[in-house]
């Protein structure tokens, strides 16, 4: 058994289980300000070009997102199971 | 908060925005997020509750800092978050060790470093980060950071305060601010919260500031601007907490807005001594509103309320002047 | 102190190793632990100042001001620093040392289950003194015996020379990847620490040889990010302190190694334990450390009178059970004298572990004698008396545990 452990394995462990709402943006409305990046907490929101992707996977659902967006272009909607 | 006497030198806003609106909408911060490293040296999968404070924390230091850093953390949320067997979420050097002593371990690494530099068993120079609580670091860690500021190792040391012991439970520590409740402080905390930046400003440190992950921007800047200088750092960052709060996760960068706008957490940095407030919030809120959005507050009966207000009043006076 | 005998020098030496022997300096145990570390090319050095250690950090702190040593030395705020930034500079790559006592040992404690737990080869001298409270500054061994669970390899120095030795061969053992433990060498309080004695100085081309540098298998280095310290549940907690033992007793075939090569070039010769006098006795008197001395004085002068001989013990962790059991097997008693007790046991802590190593062979009554707690002397007399004692038990023994010269 190593004593040390490699990095960034903890990507195994999908957290998108956890959430009751998932973030659903509207890229309409998105003045693409950044601020949904900058405060997920899990990483899981993903800039390409000037497009905003969530990464469900990993999603738990806090909302941050949706609300720091200024323009109210994320909504949390109730996640079926 | 504001111990040292300099005048306080303030811009009204940091980033220039002459119609002072609030960061967040402001166009200037729009174009700096842009600059800030898309990298992320902190991967998901952690255990950090949902709307964690900390955690954002950290990935706003590693987007500062990059990937030339060794981390340590103490005992507390962010180690037992990020590391449980056979996972880590740091991509990282990282170590924890004990509770009390992330202030020594650093110590050891930068000196480490320096030694194997100068023998040539090393190659590059990473900047040492130790990033701990506010239990790790103004009550059990103490005389470890003390010792480790006063020897002025090169290290940046970041107290992440959510204010509370939040990993056993939500139990008071010195960071608690007046009022809250807590489980061992079930009447509401009795005594006001250590004013641990100013004592970490009276080891004559190069630079010490606050933060707060609600100003991304500031924050962001601080920590470069730490580890651009050679020596010992510190930084506290205010990291609001929604389970030891009591808010919903939604709120976590809300609560810490309303935190700096309300005057209960005041920013500013000291370089060498000279003492800076680097954000004023262009309307200040009464502090009821930011209590009133927590459950560890309810409690608080209206003369409390306007105790905690008068004391604020002072404080800003002297902050903002 | 002793005579060449006792240092293990009775063995055939060459004439390489006996010219070397004209080099022997007079000094202090504690120089000779810093005159060791000078030795090891040590990276990193983090004490704080304790009586009787005290001289220790003052040496090396003088030797790495004169860049006699390329370290740093960090003058931390307490014990507890001092190992804990060894605990951080220990997997950044560095070769680390420090050195404390008594108190300090004890504040320490609970860094030295991490650093073992994480499998750092740290390397500390502690001067062996008693334990608060009441406060006392002398000798006993109470406080390394305290933390004989906290996986570290323990060794216990006679006299100066040991001291040295072992510091040396300690970084050579646990830097060993079947190993990767850290080491403690003890050295009894002022009765070593402060007392001036013929010490000889390996050559330091013959301790490189001996003493590779240290290349660590993980370090904390962005090009590889590695976690270390990590949070282990039920499900894997178990096998890591497994591991742990395993490593102590790789450790047990490492440290003969290592004292086999440490020979080759110093013509000492190092084993768990040093017989002394020991061929078809009754009774074995069983020393831990510089009281040994004295036991063989005592043992020379009434071998004719009584069948006892010495089996200094140099190494409790990892304790040698089978060199203990062999002992045993060839006699009637054995008398344990050691400066350590354990309270609500009402014995030693290195009986009892004889007692264990006993269990299921051949059974012989082992004695616990309690000697020289903080600091107290053990005359001859009191070693003669010891000797009655087991000299009388050999047909039933009245008691286990006996207090020597309680007042
Ligand atoms: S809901 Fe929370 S976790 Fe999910 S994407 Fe938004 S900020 Fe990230
Ligand atoms: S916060 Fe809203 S506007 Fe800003 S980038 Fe995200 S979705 Fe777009």
């Amino acid at each position: 058994m190593k004593i040390v452990l490699e990095p960034g394995t903890s990507l195994k462990n999908k957290t998108g289980g956890w959430r009751n709402f998932k973030p659903v943006i509207e890229m309409k409305k998105c003045i693409d300000c950044g601020n949904c990046w900058i405060f997920c907490p899990e990483s899981c929101i993903r800039k390409i070009g000037n497009k905003y992707e969530i990464d469900l996977d990993y999603c738990k659902g806090c909302g941050i997102c949706a609300n720091e967006c200024p323009t109210k272009a994320i909504e949390t909607v109730l996640e079926e199971k | 908060m504001i111990v040292l006497g300099e005048k306080a030198s303030y811009v009204k806003c940091r980033w220039k925005c002459e119609a002072g609106l609030s960061a967040n909408r402001c166009w200037y911060y729009r174009q700096h997020l842009k600059e800030v490293s898309e990298e992320e040296l902190f991967t998901s999968g952690h255990r950090g509750c949902a709307g964690c404070g900390n955690v954002i924390t950290v990935r706003l230091v590693l987007k500062a800092s990059g990937k030339n850093v060794v981390v340590v953390s103490p005992t507390g949320c962010t180690e037992v978050i990020s590391t449980p067997y056979p996972e880590t979420s740091w991509e990282v050097p990282w170590i924890h060790a004990n509770f009390e002593n992330a202030g020594a371990v650093a110590s050891g690494i930068s000196d480490a470093v320096k030694v194997l530099l100068r023998k040539g068993k090393i190659k590059s120079k990473p900047k040492v980060i130790a990033i701990a609580g506010d239990g790790g670091t103004v009550d059990i860690g103490f005389q470890s950071l003390s010792g480790a500021m006063e020897r002025g190792h090169d290290m940046l040391y970041i107290c992440v305060d959510n204010e509370a012991y939040m990993n056993t439970g939500v139990q008071r520590s010195g960071a608690t601010p007046y009022g809250a409740y807590t489980t061992t402080s079930p009447l509401g905390q009795d005594t006001p919260k250590k004013d641990m930046p100013a004592i970490m400003a009276a080891h004559r440190i190069p630079y010490v500031a606050t933060a707060t992950i609600s100003l991304p921007l500031d924050f962001i800047e601080k920590v470069k601007k730490a580890i651009s200088i050679e020596g010992a750092s510190y930084i506290h960052v205010l990291a609001p907490c929604p389970t030891g709060w009591g808010f919903p996760g939604e709120k976590t960068i809300e609560l810490g807005r309303l935190a700096v706008d309300a005057g209960m957490w005041t920013l500013y940095e000291i370089l060498n001594g000279e003492f800076r407030v680097t954000y004023k919030p262009t309307a200040k809120v009464p502090v009821k509103e930011y209590l009133k959005a927590q459950k560890r507050f309810a409690h608080l009966s209206e003369e409390t309320i306007k105790k905690i207000q008068e004391d604020i009043d002072k404080r800003w006076a002297e902050a903002f002047r | 102190m002793r005579s060449s005998q006792s240092l293990g020098m009775s063995d055939t030496r060459t004439l390489a190793s006996a010219k070397r022997m004209l080099r022997k300096d007079v000094m202090t145990c504690n120089k000779a632990v810093a005159e060791s570390v000078k030795l090891c090319d040590v990276d990193v050095i983090a004490a704080y100042p304790i009586t009787p250690q005290t001289s220790i950090v003052e040496y090396l702190a003088e030797f790495v001001a004169k860049k006699e040593i390329d370290a740093e030395y960090i003058k931390v705020e307490s014990e507890h620093s001092a190992l804990s930034a060894l605990v951080g500079a220990s997997p950044a790559g560095a070769r680390t040392f420090t050195a404390t006592s008594s108190q300090g040992l004890i504040l320490m404690s609970e860094v030295m289950f991490t650093a073992s737990g994480m499998r750092l080869p740290i390397v500390m001298a502690n001067a062996n003194r008693a334990l608060s409270a009441p406060l006392n500054i002398w000798n006993d061994q109470q406080d390394s015996l305290a933390v004989r669970d906290s996986g570290w390899i323990q060794f216990y120095a006679e006299n100066n020379q040991e001291a040295l030795d072992y510091v040396i061969q300690c970084y050579k053992i646990s830097e060993n990847k079947k190993v990767m433990l850290p080491s403690m060498v003890n050295l009894d309080g002022f009765y070593l620490t402060h007392t001036l004695e013929p010490t000889e100085i390996p050559d330091k081309k013959d301790v490189k040889k001996f003493l590779p540098p240290y290349e660590p298998e993980y370090r904390l280095d962005p090009e590889s990010p590695l976690t270390f310290g990590f949070f282990a549940g039920p499900d894997s907690y178990q096998e890591f302190r497994y591991e742990q033992q395993k490593a102590m007793e790789n450790a047990e075939r490492v440290i003969k190694e290592a004292a086999k090569d440490y020979y080759g070039f110093t013509g000492r010769k190092y084993s768990a334990i040093e017989e002394y006098k020991l061929d078809k006795k009754d009774t074995v008197l069983l020393t831990v450390g510089s009281v040994s001395g004295t036991v063989k004085e005592v043992v020379d002068k009434l071998e004719k009178k009584y069948s006892v001989g010495v089996a200094k013990l140099r190494m409790f962790r990892p304790f040698p059970f089978e060199e203990i059991r062999r002992i045993a097997s060839r006699a009637k008693i054995i008398g344990v004298i050691e400066k350590d007790v354990i309270i609500g046991v009402n014995q030693g802590a290195v009986a009892t572990e004889i007692k264990n190593a006993l269990y299921g062979s051949k059974s012989i009554p082992v004695l616990s004698f309690i000697v020289g707690l903080g600091g107290r002397d053990t005359p001859p007399s009191t070693v003669e008396k010891i000797i009655k004692i087991c000299e009388n038990a050999l047909e039933k023994p009245e008691k286990e545990s006996y207090w020597m010269d309680l007042k």
